[in-house]
């Protein structure tokens, strides 16, 4: 094997549009999930049966299938059906959902670890239950949870490499591309795979940084 | 969906379970040996199962598959067949989530039994085996359940360096029918059966391993997280 440094820095520019596209993904894919999965863990205590099971099977169903074949379908059937979007589009709205099933345990952990207190005291106070969500229970829980859902993110960041089956230029797409033009697969594998530990590594330094913080 | 159709299907449910069985193979092996690692006495190889862990979790599996499939044999001049490449991409990366359930495990049980293996003068290995290990396995076994879903999960990635998969198999039968709401459900359908009879044969697992200590399973759900980043004290994690 031969390690060539010039074809590390051929790739840069390829690695820099790759990176960018990879952290859209995640930034948009965050929102999609942080909020899917708060309306999720709220549907799922609705009192009515109606309501609830179907949601915990939806998302138990999603939890259980692989991102791959979920991102096929939304990005074959969706057209089918006559609903068009961008790859990008597509494989931000798989990934969020995807991980909007995971989001949704957490908030649901969170909210369980309110205070029964809290729940008592409202009531006293007779504030309406949108209120009470909205004032008494959701900043509590949320504040909890904080660095579980960031764990989420880093795991959410080990997975956008999937997007490039559907041909969304983030890194690993890039990096293919690039290889299949120079016949060179060592350096851009290895750089992106380098790319990865550090981004994932520094991620996890910030969220302890954040969680001694916020949970004290 | 014709029957030839059908078998090409099945062929994929066949490859997806022989890469699910020989990945949670190679990943129990390498969960025990680099956890166990990571509570050793000395402190290089703590550092070196640490690094290990740090390295592996910190990477995507999807970019070790392509690693290991492309790479290697460029550097080392032999070519794994995808299975291969496939397993042992999948083993290293899920070991390395192992490996943190495996240390966590250890260090929860009493370090009273510890010393009392110390105060026993038993030897450390016999400590691991006799002591240590039997109370910390069914501990083990819930987060296990999990990553087991999350390596079945996982496989499906096989299929992009083109391995005949479940997956795969999706693909070649959109290709023939031209036509992907069926398949696609179909495969979902496919995936979350043999996720659902996983998690229960984890949970008879540990009802049985439980029994054997004189502990019953614990009542409530596990949350299905994934392992944590080191970092998640928070509620999910």
């Amino acid at each position: 094997m031969s390690w060539d440094w010039n074809a590390v820095v051929d790739f840069l520019p390829h690695f820099r549009d790759g990176l960018l596209v990879t952290l859209q993904i995640l930034a948009l894919g965050s929102v999609v999930s942080f909020v899917l999965g708060l309306v999720w863990a709220l549907l799922v205590r609705t009192p009515t049966r109606w309501v609830s099971w179907p949601v915990g099977v939806v998302t138990e169903f999603i939890r259980n299938t692989p991102l791959l074949v979920q991102l096929f379908f939304l990005f074959y059937v969706l057209p089918e059906w006559g609903l068009t979007f961008s790859a990008l589009t597509t494989g931000v709205f798989a990934i969020g959902l995807h991980y909007s099933t995971y989001t949704m345990q957490v908030y649901r952990a969170g909210i369980e670890a309110v205070p029964v207190g809290q729940w008592e005291a409202a009531t006293a106070l007779n504030l309406p239950v949108g209120r009470t969500w909205a004032v008494v229970i959701l900043p509590q829980a949320v504040r909890r949870v904080v660095p579980a859902l960031g764990n989420y993110v880093i795991s959410m960041l080990k997975d956008t490499p999937i997007l490039m089956v559907i041909t969304v230029p983030e890194m690993l797409g890039e990096a293919r591309l690039y290889a299949q033009e120079t016949f060179r697969f060592t350096e851009p594998l290895t750089v992106i795979g380098v790319a990865f530990i550090l981004i994932s590594y520094l991620a996890s330094l910030l969220l302890r940084t954040l969680e001694r913080r916020l949970v004290r | 969906m014709t029957p030839g159709l059908w078998e090409l299907v099945l062929r994929g449910v066949w490859v997806t379970l022989q890469l699910l069985f020989l990945g949670a193979l190679v990943a129990t092996v390498v969960s025990f040996a680099v956890g166990v690692a990571r509570t050793h006495r000395r402190w290089i190889v703590r550092f070196v199962a640490g690094l290990y862990t740090e390295v592996f979790r910190g990477t995507s599996a999807l970019i070790m598959i392509f690693w290991v499939y492309f790479v290697l044999p460029l550097a080392f001049g032999w070519q794994l067949v995808p299975l291969w490449a496939g397993v042992l991409a999948l083993g290293l990366t899920y070991g390395a989530y192992g490996a943190e359930i495996v240390r966590g495990a250890l260090n929860s049980v009493d370090p009273a039994q510890r010393e009392g293996g110390i105060a026993l003068s038993f030897t450390p290995w016999q400590r691991m085996r006799l002591i240590l290990l039997p109370q910390a396995v069914p501990e083990m076994i819930p987060p296990f359940a999990n990553l087991v879903v999350e390596l079945l999960k996982g496989t499906a990635l096989v299929s992009v360096i083109g391995m005949g998969d479940l997956a795969f198999s999706g693909s070649l039968v959109r290709l023939a029918l031209q036509e992907s709401v069926e398949i696609y459900t179909y495969l979902l359908v496919i995936y979350f059966v043999i996720a659902f009879l996983l998690t229960r044969a984890m949970r008879a697992l540990e009802r049985r391993l439980k029994a054997g200590l004189g502990r019953a399973p614990a009542k409530a759900a596990v949350a299905p997280v994934r392992v944590p980043e080191g970092a998640g004290a928070g509620g999910g994690a």
